[in-house]
Formats: structure tokens, C-alpha cells, sequence
């Protein structure tokens, strides 16, 4: 407030220069792949023939249409994910970035993920998606054992992997690696070695997830009907687990959420906008999307086929299947469920629709299973291999 | 009105697959008491939970008329009676209230055991029984057999045995014929004093309460003035009908016949089964023998799983009570549990069956507590309390000494199980008081805590025979023993709604049965729950829940978010039907679950 209030002799009032507009993430969603992995739970799709034209045309269609709810805010990070980005033809890739990058522009520090499988076919590709723009890989190696690799699905050997692995690290300014563990008859012993290899190999990122064996998937069924062995009793899957934290803060890249593990500085900025409740739009097949418009939260979903998605998109200009403002409470909801991931948690000022949560929280704290400071609650390391059942205590 | 010598009243005994409403459906059909295109299966057994369980829980009763073969127009009533031993009162009230059986055996299966109970009580009743083989058109049907059979164990003349299928209709003239011919017709004296046994009643949404009786002696006509004897109440009667089974308005009803009436009686717990009927004023002096008032043997506590859904449990409750005189209510609190009503029934069937409706009818949750029975305090002070609730059991130093109800059982099993039978009677504390044989089957007789039984000794004694023993008992008295009160500690927190009284010896086995069952019944949690059976301060069983140590979804990304919180829905929903007990959720099915021993 200014003393003596608007005066003749001052100049008149300048605004203030318009907020920094809040970045914004992108992922597209490419849902084709060459084999479906039987513990996929994913949107993915094996097709024999894919018309990349009309997906390309599809794609940077549906960035004008978000562009137009958006308004100008700069990109922080594009993220293809899937099915299988790496079995997408690098002009579809090129052309999607400059639709993006002339829809919104890019921040400075920008950061272009794209997912990968290490056969040499889509190996192959690596330096044509890199001039592309693509700047950080995330290679899918999920085991470095033929064995694991062949019952967990997989099209590609272990030496085609570490083959892959060092063109990305050639290729690439960023490479993390995804690994599948608590798999069938593994030992921590046998986890460890593999998982030491890994951490040589590695360039500053690992995704590590404990398998998990998903309803409708083939592995679902085989488990359902008795028939998927040796995964691991509860005993072994926490010495997995604390094999898995013990090894990776050792080498430098501690877990920075639940099943990724990262040198200070080379966590995904893509995914951390998930997991701290940023906006980000998502087009493709199935692809949901988050966006504060108005005051309000959105959450988006995109049609889940393929070729109905493609439909809609030519059809009614448009591949969006529902949206729905999310209620402040759910908004609040999914901000913890999401920010408890992370070994930094959540705000606690985030939190405020969800009520007081002292009755819930209180014995949880003193069970040792979450601390609150500093403003922020996070799960302890006693906490975080126990997270859903935090979050029903907390929520449900 | 009919001349008696025209009635024949019957019901059917069989045991439960052998075709009993089949042939009661048959019957109605056969007399044209209702036309072809209105018969639905079953058409007895009305009530939703009745067909569900293949059981008859309400007497029905049906009249039909029958022009036999001798040119004579007859009155048959068929009263189809309960089978069941929580409903055993009612059954021998409905068998008094005829004077003969058809007894219904399946041609290829022969004579059940379950057969027997019912059989029984129609014998005690003075009945004349026609036995009738049903299924005999099925290729393993061996009528010969069978008849020996019914002459061996039960000890009939089979030789005239009707053969029938009540599915396809063979037989069914024979039937009606028997009826009229081997059956005797009821007696009474038309020009004495009203003498008419309640034989049921129940309450129809626009009529309200409807009795149905058996007119004894006299005679009684719409617009009387009635009095009930036990109660002493007086009302006028507005309404007379007999059942066809659909209600039809009659002027008076005499001696051998059975009908119903209404009297503008607001609540079926204001009629007592087996009660006299008689005239207001020249009344008869002397009531039918027999009467005993509903007693209710088995209690239990009827929470909400929702606190929310305390007013529209007591609003349903409230309405079935209207319906149902055998069973009782009171407000309950408890700790654990908040507001609810402690309930008295006739037995665990009737428990169950009362649950069940309150669920699906009324649609509630419902957490039920441990069934007691009533037991007696004999206080150091010289008073008697009676305990219906071990929650409510005071400062052991003020009691003298508690007594239990005691049951005289009658098992009649094929002599093969009859080991299993005795060691399950011997596991629950009984004592033998006879072990007669009849053929290949043995009958037992045994004095047995009531308490012993409420539980799980009917599911017991099925599961050991295989189904083929039937089971009956009476109440015989109350008797001192060295009775506790166990309680169950979860994470240190005694749960009330899990207490019982056990009798001292019997204290660890069921301790530990229970211990291990919460184990099983209660989610792990993120520490370890001590799950304790304490008698006073002193544990007796112990087991230990271990802590969950892994349970975290490994891959969660955008797309995930909203899957997330759609579990997150259904996980609450999954929450209400738990209850908190300090920090440990308990699933409601765990409070009725826990008591079901295996031994």
C-alpha cells in the first residue's frame, strides 16, 4: 500500500510483469509393439501394419487442439512412452517435437525422454531419433540373463542389451536402464551381481521394479491357475528390496522414488512431474493428462484403442474419451499418493483439502513409518516398502 | 361349516430333496385349487429366504377340495410344518393341529435320517401315516427295498405304500384317495364350549395380524368375540377365511376345521402359538395341553457395520419383530462396537435366518457378536441374575455360583458314524443317557450344555454323518458347573463383542481355536498384533500376527494416478465393513467366523 493513497504527481501504475507462466510436460503415447510381454499391463498392441503417416498426422494434431486450452507455456520435458516409441519412424518423432516445440516452445533446459527396446532393429534407429531431438534414453534391458530374459518375454539377449546400452551412452547425452527383479526362482545373490553389472553399465539413472503380476495379462492367468512359480514369498522380496536400496545408494544413485534410482541432478524431470503434481498434457491412445485450468484440476483420458483413438482424432478432432474436474479433495488425494513416491515426499500445504490428518498420520509417525519436517511429510525407510498400505491407513 | 366326517387334515413329513413341495404342488393342482397357468413351483414356501434354502420356516397351510372316487366331496387341509429343531415347537403345534402324515421317502435313496425327527413327532402326535414312494419312475428306484426299509427302521406297514412321481403326476390320484380312505377324520363336539389351537400367525401389510387355528370343539363365527387364554387378551373377530391358498372368506368355521381370521391384533407377538382360542363369554374353563410361551435360547448382538445405520437397523428390526413373537430385542452398547440391540431367537437357524432378512430386506450390514446362551448368577447376596451377555458379567467376587441351561438331545444316526457322533457329544461336554437301535441305525440320547450346542454342533454333527443323522432337542433345566468368562485381547485391547463364558476345562481348547481363527480372519498390518484368550488377567492362548514388511506398487506414472485413486475407492468401501479396536481394523466376518470350530 502506498501512504496517501493515488496522487496526481506519481506516475501512473505500471502491472506487474505477468507470473513466469507454470511449465508443462508432454507425454505422447505410441502403443505398438513387436511382442506383448506377458507381464505387460501397458496400452500396447502388436499390428501388422502401422500407417505412420496418418499417426504422425494424428499426433501433431492432437498437440494444436491441447495447445488451443493451454495457452502459451513453455515445455519442461516431452516423453515417449508405450508399447514400443522406438519402433516409431524418426520423422514421426521429428515431426511431433516441432509441432511441440512450435505449439509452446521449449524451456532451455528441456528434457526429451524416449523409451526403447535394445534389439538392434530399434538400435538401429538411435542416432536418427537423437537428431531428431531426442536427448535421454530409457532403454528397456529388464534382465542382463538370457534365461530371465526369455521368461519374462523378451525379443532381445543379454549381450544385445549391453551392446545397446553402450551405442545409447554414445548416442545419447542421458541414458537410464529399466530392470525387472523379484523375478522367478532369484536369488538376492544372484540379484546383487546382476544388479552390480548394471551399475557399471549405468550412466546416472535406473528404473528398478519388483515384478508384479497383473490381472489380465498372461502372467495374471498363469498365476491364477497355478502355474507361475518361484516368485518370490515375502521374505525374499524384502531382501530383494534391501538388496536393491543397499547397492544402489553405495554406487551413488540412491532411490529417489520408489523404483528409481538416480545419481544426484539425472532424476527423470519428466516423471517428477507426476510424481510433484505438475501439469502435463497427454496425447496418444489411452494417455491421461493433468491440467490446472481456471483454478480448476483436470484430469484428461484419451481413447484406449488404437484405431478407435486414430478414428476420433480424424473424425471429431479430437482423441479425448472423458475429462473430469477432479474434486479438491481427490486433487489432494492423488498429490499424496503420488508425492509419497518420492524419497522428498509432499508439502504438507498440499494436503489441506484432505482435512486434519493428525489422528491418521500421529501413530504412523510413531510407528517410525512417516516423518513430517520442514513443512514436508515423507515415508521413512522403514515406510516406503510399506507404502500402499500407508496410504490406506492414511486415506482409506 | 363341514361335517367333520368330510375333513381330512394332513401334513406331509419327508426329508428335504424327497419331494415334499413337489407333491404339495401336485396336490393343489390335482384339486383345482389353483388353476394351471397361476401354479409357480413351491408354491408353499413363500418367503424368499425359504426357497433359498430348500426350507419352511412359517407353517403354510393350504384347504382343498376333493370330490373322491366314492362320489363324496371332501375338505383336505395341508399343513406343511418347519423341519427344523430351532423351530420344533411350532412343529409339534402344527402336528397336533392334524391327525394324519403322508411320510414322503424317495424310492431309489430310501429313508434319511432326517426323516426320522419329523416322523417321530408325527407318531407322538397319534398320527395315521401313509407312506408314500415318490420318484419311482427313475431307474434307481427299488420300492421293495425301500418299504423293508420303512418296516425295519421305523417300524410301519409299508405294504401299501403309494408309488408315485410327484414330478410327473403318476400317482397322484392314489394319493388323494389314500387320504380320504386311511386317514381318520378329526372328532369334536360342535355344541361345546370354543376350543380352537393357535396354530400359527403372522402379519400381512394390509391385513395385519393373521392366526391361523384349528377349531377343536364349538364352533366360531366372523364377528365373535374371542378371547386367547394364555394372554387373556379379547378381540373381535373382523375376518374369517380358510387358504386355497390364496385367502377366501368363510362364515364360521367348526369342529376339525382350519382356518384363519383377523381380529384388528396389531403385533404378532400379542398371539402365542399354541395357544387356546376360546368365546369370550361361555368360554371353555380348560385349555388345550401343551402351551409353552416362546422362549428365546440363544442371544447374540446386532451391531451396523455403519455407526450411521443405527436408526434404520432399529426401524427394521422394529418390523420384523411385529412379525416374528419368538424373537426378542433390546438396546445394546459396546465399547467397541457402539449402539446396537442384543437379540434373543429360538435357536441359530433362526439367528441366521433373521440376520439374513435383516441384510437383504432391509438391506444393512450387520456385525454379530458371539451367541450366548442365558446364563443364572447366583450372587454371594443370594439373589439370581440372568446373564445374556458375558459383557455385562459383574465382579466375579460378588458371584456365588453360575449355572448353564442343560439340553436333553436325541441323535438318530446310521450306525456307521455313530462313533464320530459320541466323540462330538463327548467333546462338548455331554453326558450319555441312553444308546438304543432301530435296524441299522442307532438312536442317542444325550444331556448336553445348551451353550456346547448354539454354536456349531448342528454344522458338526452334519459334517461328521455326512447329513445322515437328525437332530432334536429339549430343554431340561439349568445346571451349576465351572463356568468363565474368556475374554479376547487384539493388540492388548480386550474386543467385548468377542467374550464368552466357557466352561473352565474347555477354556484353552476353544481359547486357542479362537486365537488361531483371528489370525486368519484379521489383515496383517504394518506391526505386529498379539492376539491373546484371557481368563481374569491370565492369558491362556496367544498367537501372533506378524507384521506386513512389503506392500508398495512398484511402477506408478502418470497414467497410473487415476487407477490409483479408483482402488483408493474401493479400499474404503472395504473399510466399512471392518471395525477399529485400538489401531487394528477387524473384519466384520471375523466376529460370526472365530466361534466356528473345527473340532
Amino acid at each position: 500500500m502506498r501512504a496517501g493513497g493515488p496522487s496526481a504527481y506519481l506516475p501512473p501504475m505500471i502491472p506487474d510483469p505477468a507470473p513466469p507462466a507454470e511449465p508443462l510436460a508432454l507425454y505422447v503415447h505410441w502403443p505398438f509393439c513387436a511382442a506383448k510381454c506377458p507381464y505387460c499391463d501397458f496400452n500396447s498392441h502388436v499390428a501388422p501394419r502401422v500407417d505412420h503417416e496418418g499417426w504422425r498426422r494424428a499426433l501433431v494434431a492432437e498437440i494444436a487442439r491441447m495447445r488451443a486450452e493451454t495457452g502459451p507455456r513453455p515445455l519442461s520435458s516431452v516423453f515417449f512412452g508405450g508399447g514400443t516409441p522406438s519402433l516409431m519412424e524418426p520423422e514421426t518423432v521429428e515431426a511431433v517435437l516441432e509441432a511441440a516445440r512450435a505449439a509452446w516452445g521449449f524451456r532451455n533446459d528441456v528434457e526429451i525422454t524416449m523409451e526403447a527396446n535394445p534389439a538392434s532393429a530399434d538400435a538401429g534407429r538411435f542416432r536418427a531419433y537423437a537428431a531428431a531431438g531426442v536427448g535421454r534414453l530409457s532403454l528397456g534391458v529388464q534382465a542382463l540373463d538370457d534365461r530371465a530374459l526369455r521368461a519374462l518375454g523378451r525379443l532381445h539377449g543379454a549381450d544385445e542389451a549391453r551392446a545397446a546400452l553402450r551405442l545409447a551412452r554414445e548416442v545419447f547425452g542421458r541414458v537410464s536402464l529399466d530392470l525387472i527383479y523379484a523375478r522367478q526362482d532369484q536369488t538376492p545373490e544372484a540379484w546383487a551381481a546382476e544388479l552390480a553389472e548394471a551399475l557399471r553399465l549405468a550412466d546416472g539413472h535406473l528404473s528398478l521394479y519388483a515384478l508384479t503380476i497383473e490381472d489380465g495379462t498372461a502372467f495374471g492367468a498363469r498365476w491364477r491357475a497355478g502355474r507361475l512359480r518361484g516368485l518370490p514369498d515375502e521374505d525374499r522380496a524384502v531382501a530383494l528390496w534391501e538388496v536393491t536400496q543397499r547397492l544402489t545408494e553405495a554406487a551413488g544413485l540412491p532411490a529417489y522414488e520408489i523404483s528409481n534410482h538416480a545419481r544426484p541432478g539425472e532424476e527423470s524431470r519428466h516423471n517428477l512431474t507426476y510424481w510433484r503434481g505438475g501439469d502435463w498434457v497427454g496425447i496418444g491412445p489411452g494417455a491421461h493428462g493433468r491440467l490446472t485450468l481456471g483454478g480448476r484440476r483436470w484430469a484428461t483420458e484419451a481413447v484406449r484403442a488404437p484405431g478407435a483413438w486414430l478414428a476420433a482424432v480424424a473424425g471429431r478432432g479430437s482423441g479425448e474419451a472423458a475429462r473430469e474436474a477432479l474434486p479438491p479433495r481427490e486433487a489432494a488425494e492423488e498429490r499424496l499418493m503420488m508425492g509419497l513416491r518420492l524419497a522428498e515426499g509432499v508439502e504438507e500445504a498440499a494436503l489441506g483439502p484432505l482435512g486434519d490428518l493428525e489422528a491418521r498420520l500421529g501413530p504412523l509417525e510413531a510407528e517410525g513409518l512417516l516423518v513430517r519436517e520442514g513443512g514436508r511429510l515423507r515415508a521413512t525407510e522403514r515406510g516406503r516398502p510399506l507404502l500402499d498400505a500407508l496410504l490406506r491407513a492414511i486415506l482409506a | 361349516m363341514t361335517d367333520p366326517a368330510r375333513i381330512r387334515n394332513f401334513s406331509i413329513v419327508a426329508h428335504i430333496d424327497h419331494g415334499k413341495s413337489t407333491l404339495a404342488d401336485r396336490l393343489i393342482q390335482a384339486t383345482g385349487t389353483v388353476a394351471d397357468r397361476d401354479m409357480k413351483d413351491q408354491i408353499l414356501d413363500s418367503m424368499e429366504i425359504e426357497r433359498e434354502r430348500g426350507i419352511t420356516i412359517k407353517a403354510n397351510t393350504v384347504r382343498l377340495d376333493y370330490r373322491a372316487k366314492d362320489g363324496q366331496d371332501y375338505v383336505l387341509n395341508l399343513i406343511d410344518t418347519p423341519g427344523h429343531v430351532d423351530f420344533a415347537y411350532e412343529v409339534s403345534r402344527s402336528m397336533r393341529a392334524v391327525e394324519g402324515s403322508l411320510l414322503v421317502v424317495d424310492a431309489s435313496q430310501g429313508v434319511e435320517a432326517q426323516t426320522l425327527a419329523n416322523v417321530y413327532q408325527a407318531i407322538d402326535a397319534g398320527h395315521e401315516i401313509v407312506p408314500v414312494l415318490n420318484k419311482i419312475d427313475l431307474p434307481a428306484a427299488d420300492p421293495d427295498r425301500v418299504r423293508a426299509q420303512i418296516e425295519d427302521v421305523i417300524g410301519l406297514d409299508a405294504s401299501d405304500a403309494v408309488l408315485i412321481s410327484a414330478k410327473s403326476g403318476l400317482g397322484i390320484p392314489d394319493v388323494l384317495e389314500a387320504i380320504v380312505h386311511r386317514l381318520p377324520p378329526p372328532r369334536g363336539d360342535r355344541d361345546a364350549p370354543l376350543k380352537a389351537m393357535l396354530v400359527d400367525s403372522w402379519y400381512d401389510p394390509y391385513l395385519g395380524v393373521v392366526v391361523m387355528i384349528r377349531v377343536m370343539d364349538g364352533v366360531v363365527r366372523k364377528g365373535d368375540r374371542i378371547r386367547m387364554m394364555a394372554t387373556g387378551a379379547v378381540y373381535g373377530i373382523d375376518k374369517l377365511a380358510v387358504l386355497r391358498p390364496q385367502m377366501k372368506d368363510i362364515a364360521e368355521l367348526g369342529p376339525g376345521e382350519i382356518g384363519v381370521f383377523t381380529a384388528s391384533i396389531k403385533q404378532v407377538r400379542d398371539t402365542r402359538v399354541g395357544d387356546t382360542i376360546t368365546h369370550e363369554r361361555r368360554g371353555t374353563d380348560t385349555p388345550l395341553p401343551g402351551f409353552k410361551p416362546a422362549q428365546p435360547v440363544v442371544f447374540c448382538g446386532l451391531f451396523p457395520v455403519d455407526a450411521a445405520q443405527f436408526e434404520d437397523l432399529r426401524d427394521a428390526i422394529e418390523k420384523l419383530a411385529l412379525n416374528d413373537a419368538s424373537f426378542s430385542y433390546e438396546m445394546e452398547t459396546s465399547a467397541a462396537l457402539g449402539f446396537g440391540f442384543r437379540c434373543g431367537f429360538l435357536g441359530l437357524l433362526h439367528l441366521e435366518v433373521i440376520r439374513d432378512r435383516l441384510e437383504r430386506e432391509y438391506d444393512l450390514d450387520l456385525i454379530t457378536t458371539a451367541p450366548s446362551v442365558v446364563y443364572h448368577l447366583h450372587m454371594k447376596d443370594g439373589t439370581m441374575r440372568d446373564l445374556h451377555n458375558p459383557a455385562d458379567m459383574p465382579d466375579l467376587t460378588l458371584v456365588d455360583h453360575i449355572e448353564e441351561p442343560r439340553i436333553k438331545a436325541t441323535i438318530l444316526v446310521p450306525d456307521e458314524y455313530l462313533g464320530d457322533v459320541l466323540k462330538l457329544c463327548q467333546d462338548r461336554r455331554g453326558i450319555q443317557l441312553n444308546l438304543t437301535y432301530a435296524g441299522s441305525r442307532a438312536m442317542v440320547e444325550y444331556d448336553l450344555p445348551l451353550n456346547e450346542v448354539v454354536f456349531d454342533f448342528y454344522d458338526r454333527l452334519k459334517s461328521v454323518t455326512k447329513g445322515y443323522a437328525s437332530f432334536d432337542y429339549q430343554i431340561t433345566g439349568y445346571r451349576q458347573d465351572n463356568l468363565v468368562k474368556m475374554q479376547i485381547l487384539v493388540n492388548g485391547e480386550p474386543v467385548d463383542a468377542l467374550s464368552m463364558m466357557v466352561h473352565r476345562d474347555r477354556a484353552e481348547t476353544r481359547g486357542r481355536a479362537m486365537v488361531e481363527k483371528l489370525k486368519e480372519l484379521i489383515p496383517r498390518h504394518m506391526f505386529q498384533i498379539p492376539i491373546q484368550a484371557a481368563i481374569g488377567g491370565k492369558v491362556i492362548a496367544r498367537e501372533t500376527l506378524s507384521a506386513l514388511r512389503k506392500d508398495v506398487t512398484a511402477k506408478c506414472y502418470g497414467g497410473d494416478a487415476t487407477r490409483k485413486r479408483k482402488l483408493l475407492e474401493k479400499q474404503k468401501a472395504g473399510k466399512k465393513r471392518m471395525r477399529q479396536f485400538g489401531k487394528v481394523d477387524i473384519p466384520q466376518e471375523a466376529f460370526i467366523s472365530a466361534l466356528k470350530m473345527d473340532g
